[in-house]
C-alpha cells in the first residue's frame, strides 16, 4: 500500500464570476500515475494552478499536504523547490534560446563569479536529454524542435528540477501518434524511476493505457476517483465526466426550419505553424434557414480552426474544400468577402478578437457594418447612434450609454455588443464561438433568447461550444469533432451528453 | 496546439465582469489635459518675457515659424492613432523640398506644375513606404528608420551638397507671406489698425465654433445622453473663443493673416472632418485600438495602412515646400529632427503609444506647445541645449500624465 504523496483537501477558488472549484479533494499516491479528467470548465486546470503556486495561498480555500508537510505557496517557486513541477499545455519555451538554456532557465548552472557554466550546462543538459530519449544537439534552438520534441524538452527541464510529482496538462493535445506513443513510453518510464506523474487528459484511450488511477471532475466538483487497474471502460469515465441533470435554463423555442442555406464540403486545414499537421480533417457540414446547429468538440477538436478559415480564411494553410450558399458554390478568401456572403463569426475571445475595448459600444456595434451608415465614405453619425440605440435597447445591454467604452461593461454586455455587431451586418449564417463563456447565468439566458430570435429570424446559427448541456439545451442538430474530423451528428431528440462525449473522443484508430 | 485555442478558458473570466461606476469629474481629464497645459504654458512664457512672448509680430511668427511641423503633426497623429510610426518624415521634408527647387529654379517649370509633381512625390514616397508597412508587414519603425537614411541621400544627390534657390515669389508668400488686406483695415482705437478680414475671419470662426458646439450638445441632450453642466460648456467656449479673438486680433494688428495659417486651418478641418466623420477615419481608430478586431471586422487593414502612410507623404511635401520656401532655398540639412518635433506634438497631444486613440487638434495643440516653447526660450535667450531639456521633459510629462490618467480611470486592458 503505497503512501499519499500529494493530499489536497476541501480546495475552493472562485473568481469575480464563476465558482470554479468547489470542495475539490485529491490524493495521489507516490510512485504512481493520477489522471484527471472532466469537460472543458470543470475545474482541472484550475486545480493544477493551486497546487503550483500559480494561484497563491490565500487566493483559495483548503489544504494542501505534499509529503506530509502542509503547503502554502506563494508561486512556482515555492512549489518547484519542495519538487512538484507543472509542465503547461502551452509550452513555455523560449523559441531562440537552445534547449540547454531552456531547460536551465532561472536555474541556470553558475560557476566562477556568478556567471553561467557552459560546460555544465551543456553537458548535464545532453545527460536529460539521454534520459527523455531525445536525440538532439544541447544548442539547437528551440523553435527548430517540433511540438514533441519541445515537450520531451519540458520533461527535461522539470526533470532537471529534481521532479517528485510532475504535472502535465493536456501532454499529447497537440502530439502526433508517434510523439503520443512516446511520451507515454516516458512517463511509464519516470513510474519505473519513482517519480509521481499526474496527467490532465481527455484522451481516454491514453488514460486507460497509462494511468493507475483516474479522478473525474465536474463542475468544480470532485466526482469519483475510478481505480484503473480493473477494466474501467471509456463510457464509465464518460458518464462520470458528464451525468448532469438538464434544469430549465434554455428559452423555448418552436423551429421553423427552411431550406439550406450553407454547405461546408470536404473542408481541411492545416496548422499555420506546422505546414504538415491537419487541423481539420476534410470536415463537411450544413446549416438550414431558421436552424440552430451545435458544434460540439473538445478543446483541439478543431471547432475554431473550423469557423475561422471558413471566415475568410482568417486561420491555417493549405485549406482546400468547397463552400456552397444557397446551393451556389462561393469563394471566400477574406473576411470582407465572408461578410459580403452575409457570414458572420462571433470570435472565442470577444476582448482580443472581438471588440474595440477603448472605443464606445456605438462604434463597436457599427464597426462591421459601416457601409450601410456611410454615403460615399461619410458616416451618418446621426443614424450610426440611432442603431445603437436601438440593438441596446433590443438586446437590453446594460450600460450608462451607448458612448461607453466597450471595455467598462460586463462580459455578457460585452458578448451582446458583440452579437449586435453581427445582427448589424444582417448576415444570414451566424458562426458564435463560445457565446456564453466567462457570463454568468442569468445573462446566458439572454444570449440564448437572442440566438433563438436570429434562427426566428431566418438565419442560420452555428453555435460552438464546450458547455453540452448548453448544446443540447438550444441546438436543433449538434455535429460533434474530434482531432478535425466530424466524428458524427446528432439530432435534439437523440443528444444526450453520454452520446455527444462518446463522439467527441472518438479516436480514429 | 494551435494558438487559437487556449486552455481551459471558461474557468478565468476577464476581469471586467462589473461595470465601472461612471467618471466623477465633469471634465474628462485625460482630454481636456492638454488645453490646460497649454494655457499654463502661454501664461508662464508670457510673464517670463514680460508680454513679449504676446505681442502682433510674434504670435504671427508662432505661427509660421512652426507651420510645418504642424503640418506633419497632422499626419502624424493619423499614423499614430492607426498604430503605426513614421520616423522619416524629416528626410521626406528635405527630399520634396530638393525636388520642388530642382523642378522650379534649375528648370523653370511653372511654380503650380511643380508644387503639383512635389505632391506626387511625395505621395510616391509614401507609397512605397505604405507598401513595405502594409503588404510585406515590416514595422513601421523599420520602414521609416531606413526611409530616413534613403531620403536624406536623395536629397543630398538632388541638391549635390549646396542649396538650391531662390524660390518664385508665389511659392514665397505662401511660405512667409500674408494675404492681401481684402477689406483695408479698421481702427480698433488705442490699439491700432488692425485688418479688417482677418477679423471678420475670426468671428465668423468662433461663430462657427460656438454654434456648431451648441447644436451637437443639443443633439446629445434630445438623445438622451449626457452632456456637461452649462457652466462648463459655457466656460470651455469662453475661453476658445478669447483665445482666438486674442490671437485674430494681434494678427490682424500687425498685418493680415498668414497663408500658412489658411493653409493649416483647411488641412485641420479636412483632417479632423475625416477622422471623425468618414469610414476611413473609422477604419484607422478601430485598427489602432484592435487591430485583429478589426480585421475580424472585415476592416481592409492592409489598405487602411497604405493610405495612412501616403497622406504622411502628401503632407510631408506639403510641409517641405512650405519650409524651403521659407527660407527660400532648398538645402541639404532641411527637416533635421522634424519627426521628433512632429512625434513629440503627436503625444503631448494626447496619442496613446498603442495606438487607437488621439484628435488632429490635440496635435496641433501639442505642436503649438513645442513652438511657445521653442519661441519662448528664444525670446529669454536660452541656449538651444536648454530648450531641448526642456523640450524632453514635457515631452516624457505629457506621456506620464497620459499614462497615469489611464491607470486612473481603470481602463480594462
Amino acid at each position: 500500500m503505497t503512501d499519499a504523496i500529494l493530499r489536497m483537501r476541501g480546495i475552493t477558488k472562485a473568481f469575480p464570476a464563476v465558482k470554479a472549484l468547489q470542495d475539490v479533494d485529491l490524493e495521489v499516491r507516490r510512485g504512481e500515475i493520477h489522471a484527471i479528467c472532466g469537460e472543458n470548465g470543470a475545474g482541472k486546470s484550475t486545480l493544477m494552478k493551486v497546487l503550483s503556486g500559480v494561484h497563491p495561498h490565500g487566493s483559495y480555500s483548503g489544504e494542501i499536504e505534499f509529503e506530509g508537510e502542509p503547503c502554502r505557496f506563494s508561486g512556482i517557486r515555492d512549489s518547484e523547490r519542495r519538487g512538484i513541477v507543472i509542465i503547461h499545455q502551452e509550452l513555455a519555451l523560449s523559441p531562440y534560446l537552445s534547449i540547454a538554456e531552456n531547460i536551465f532557465l532561472g536555474n541556470e548552472r553558475r560557476g566562477r563569479f556568478g556567471l553561467i557554466d557552459w560546460n555544465r550546462t551543456n553537458a548535464e543538459a545532453a545527460r536529460l536529454l539521454e534520459r527523455v530519449g531525445l536525440r538532439e544537439n544541447p544548442v539547437t534552438p528551440a523553435m527548430d524542435l517540433g511540438v514533441g520534441k519541445q515537450q520531451l524538452v519540458e520533461i527535461a527541464k522539470a526533470l532537471s528540477k529534481r521532479v517528485k510529482l510532475l504535472i502535465l496538462d493536456e501532454p499529447t493535445a497537440a502530439l502526433n501518434d508517434a510523439d503520443s506513443e512516446h511520451l507515454l513510453d516516458l512517463l511509464r518510464g519516470l513510474r519505473a524511476e519513482g517519480i509521481t506523474c499526474v496527467i490532465i487528459s481527455h484522451k481516454l484511450n491514453e488514460i486507460r493505457a497509462v494511468a493507475d488511477r483516474t479522478t473525474i471532475l465536474r463542475d468544480g466538483r470532485t466526482i469519483e476517483t475510478l481505480d484503473m487497474r480493473g477494466d474501467v471502460s471509456e463510457d464509465r469515465i464518460i458518464s462520470g465526466m458528464v451525468g448532469r441533470d438538464l434544469d430549465q435554463r434554455f428559452p423555448a423555442r418552436v423551429p421553423d426550419v427552411g431550406a439550406e442555406v450553407l454547405r461546408i464540403e470536404d473542408w481541411t486545414v492545416h496548422s499555420p505553424a506546422q505546414h504538415d499537421r491537419v487541423v481539420v480533417d476534410r470536415a463537411s457540414l450544413t446549416l438550414r434557414r431558421g436552424e440552430i446547429v451545435g458544434l460540439a468538440g473538445l478543446m483541439g477538436a478543431g471547432r475554431t480552426e473550423l469557423a475561422m478559415s471558413v471566415f475568410g480564411r482568417s486561420y491555417g494553410t493549405g485549406i482546400s474544400g468547397r463552400i456552397y450558399k444557397h446551393g451556389r458554390e462561393i469563394r471566400i478568401r477574406t473576411v470582407t468577402d465572408a461578410i459580403r456572403h452575409g457570414i458572420a463569426y462571433a470570435t472565442e475571445d470577444r476582448k482580443t478578437y472581438g471588440l474595440n475595448l477603448i472605443e464606445d459600444v456605438r462604434r463597436n456595434v457599427s464597426a462591421a457594418g459601416l457601409r450601410g451608415l456611410a454615403r460615399a465614405g461619410w458616416v451618418d453619425a446621426g443614424r450610426e447612434y440611432a442603431v445603437a440605440e436601438r440593438y441596446r435597447k433590443e438586446m437590453n445591454i446594460k450600460t450608462p450609454s451607448v458612448l461607453t467604452p466597450a471595455g467598462e461593461l460586463s462580459g455578457g454586455n460585452q458578448q451582446k455588443v458583440v452579437l449586435s455587431k453581427w445582427m448589424f451586418t444582417d448576415a444570414d449564417v451566424l458562426i458564435l464561438d463560445e457565446p456564453t463563456r466567462g457570463i454568468d447565468v442569468g445573462a446566458k439566458y439572454e444570449i440564448y433568447s437572442i440566438i433563438n430570435r436570429m434562427a426566428d429570424q431566418g438565419r442560420a446559427v452555428l453555435v460552438i461550444s464546450s458547455e453540452l448541456p448548453e448544446l443540447i439545451g438550444i441546438c436543433d442538430r449538434v455535429y460533434a469533432m474530434a482531432e478535425g474530423r466530424i466524428t458524427g451528428e446528432v439530432s435534439r431528440a437523440d443528444a444526450t451528453p453520454e452520446r455527444l462525449m462518446q463522439l467527441m473522443t472518438q479516436t480514429e484508430t | 496546439m494551435s494558438s487559437v485555442a487556449p486552455a481551459d478558458r471558461a474557468v478565468t473570466p476577464p476581469p471586467a465582469e462589473r461595470p465601472k461606476a461612471g467618471r466623477a469629474l465633469p471634465v474628462n481629464l485625460r482630454q481636456s489635459g492638454i488645453y490646460v497645459a497649454f494655457g499654463m504654458i502661454v501664461a508662464l512664457f508670457a510673464v517670463l518675457t514680460d508680454g513679449q512672448l504676446l505681442s502682433p509680430q510674434n504670435i504671427s511668427n508662432i505661427i509660421v515659424q512652426n507651420s510645418y511641423i504642424l503640418i506633419l503633426s497632422i499626419g502624424m497623429i493619423m499614423v499614430i492613432i492607426g498604430g503605426h510610426i513614421d520616423l522619416s518624415v524629416g528626410s521626406v521634408v528635405a527630399v520634396t523640398g530638393a525636388i520642388a527647387a530642382g523642378l522650379m529654379v534649375n528648370h523653370d517649370v511653372p511654380w503650380p506644375a511643380a508644387i503639383l509633381v512635389t505632391l506626387l512625390a511625395g505621395a510616391a514616397i509614401g507609397a512605397w513606404q505604405g507598401y513595405w508597412i502594409a503588404y510585406f508587414e515590416i514595422p513601421a519603425f523599420i520602414v521609416t528608420l531606413a526611409g530616413m537614411l534613403v531620403f536624406r541621400a536623395l536629397t543630398l544627390t538632388i541638391l549635390g551638397n549646396q542649396g538650391i534657390g531662390p524660390f518664385p515669389d508665389e511659392v514665397r508668400t505662401i511660405a512667409n507671406g500674408f494675404l492681401p488686406g481684402y477689406l483695408g483695415n479698421i481702427g480698433l482705437g488705442p490699439l491700432g489698425g488692425a485688418d479688417l478680414f482677418t477679423l471678420l475671419m475670426a468671428v465668423v470662426l468662433v461663430t462657427g465654433y460656438v454654434g456648431i458646439g451648441w447644436r451637437n450638445r443639443q443633439g446629445r441632450i434630445r438623445h438622451g445622453q449626457k452632456v456637461e453642466p452649462l457652466p462648463v460648456f459655457a466656460a470651455k467656449n469662453a475661453l476658445a473663443v478669447v483665445v482666438v479673438v486674442f490671437m485674430a486680433v494681434q494678427l490682424a494688428r500687425f498685418k493680415n493673416m498668414p497663408w500658412v495659417l489658411v493653409l493649416l486651418g483647411v488641412l485641420v478641418l479636412g483632417s479632423t472632418l475625416v477622422m471623425n466623420r468618414a469610414v476611413f477615419g473609422r477604419h484607422v481608430y478601430a485598427l489602432g485600438g484592435n487591430p485583429l478586431a478589426a480585421r475580424l471586422s472585415g476592416i481592409k487593414v492592409k489598405s487602411v495602412s497604405f493610405w495612412l502612410f501616403v497622406n504622411m507623404g502628401v503632407l510631408s511635401a506639403v510641409a517641405g515646400i512650405v519650409f524651403a520656401g521659407r527660407l527660400n532655398q532648398a538645402g541639404p540639412t532641411a527637416g533635421n529632427m522634424f519627426e521628433l518635433d512632429a512625434i513629440a506634438a503627436a503625444f503631448i497631444g494626447g496619442a496613446a503609444v498603442q495606438g487607437g486613440v488621439g484628435k488632429v487638434v490635440g496635435a496641433i495643440t501639442g505642436g503649438l506647445i513645442m513652438g511657445v516653447i521653442n519661441n519662448g526660450m528664444s525670446l529669454l535667450g536660452a541656449p538651444s541645449e536648454r530648450v531641448m531639456l526642456i523640450k524632453g521633459l514635457v515631452l516624457l510629462a505629457a506621456v506620464a500624465f497620459d499614462i497615469w490618467a489611464k491607470r486612473r480611470a481603470g481602463t480594462a486592458r
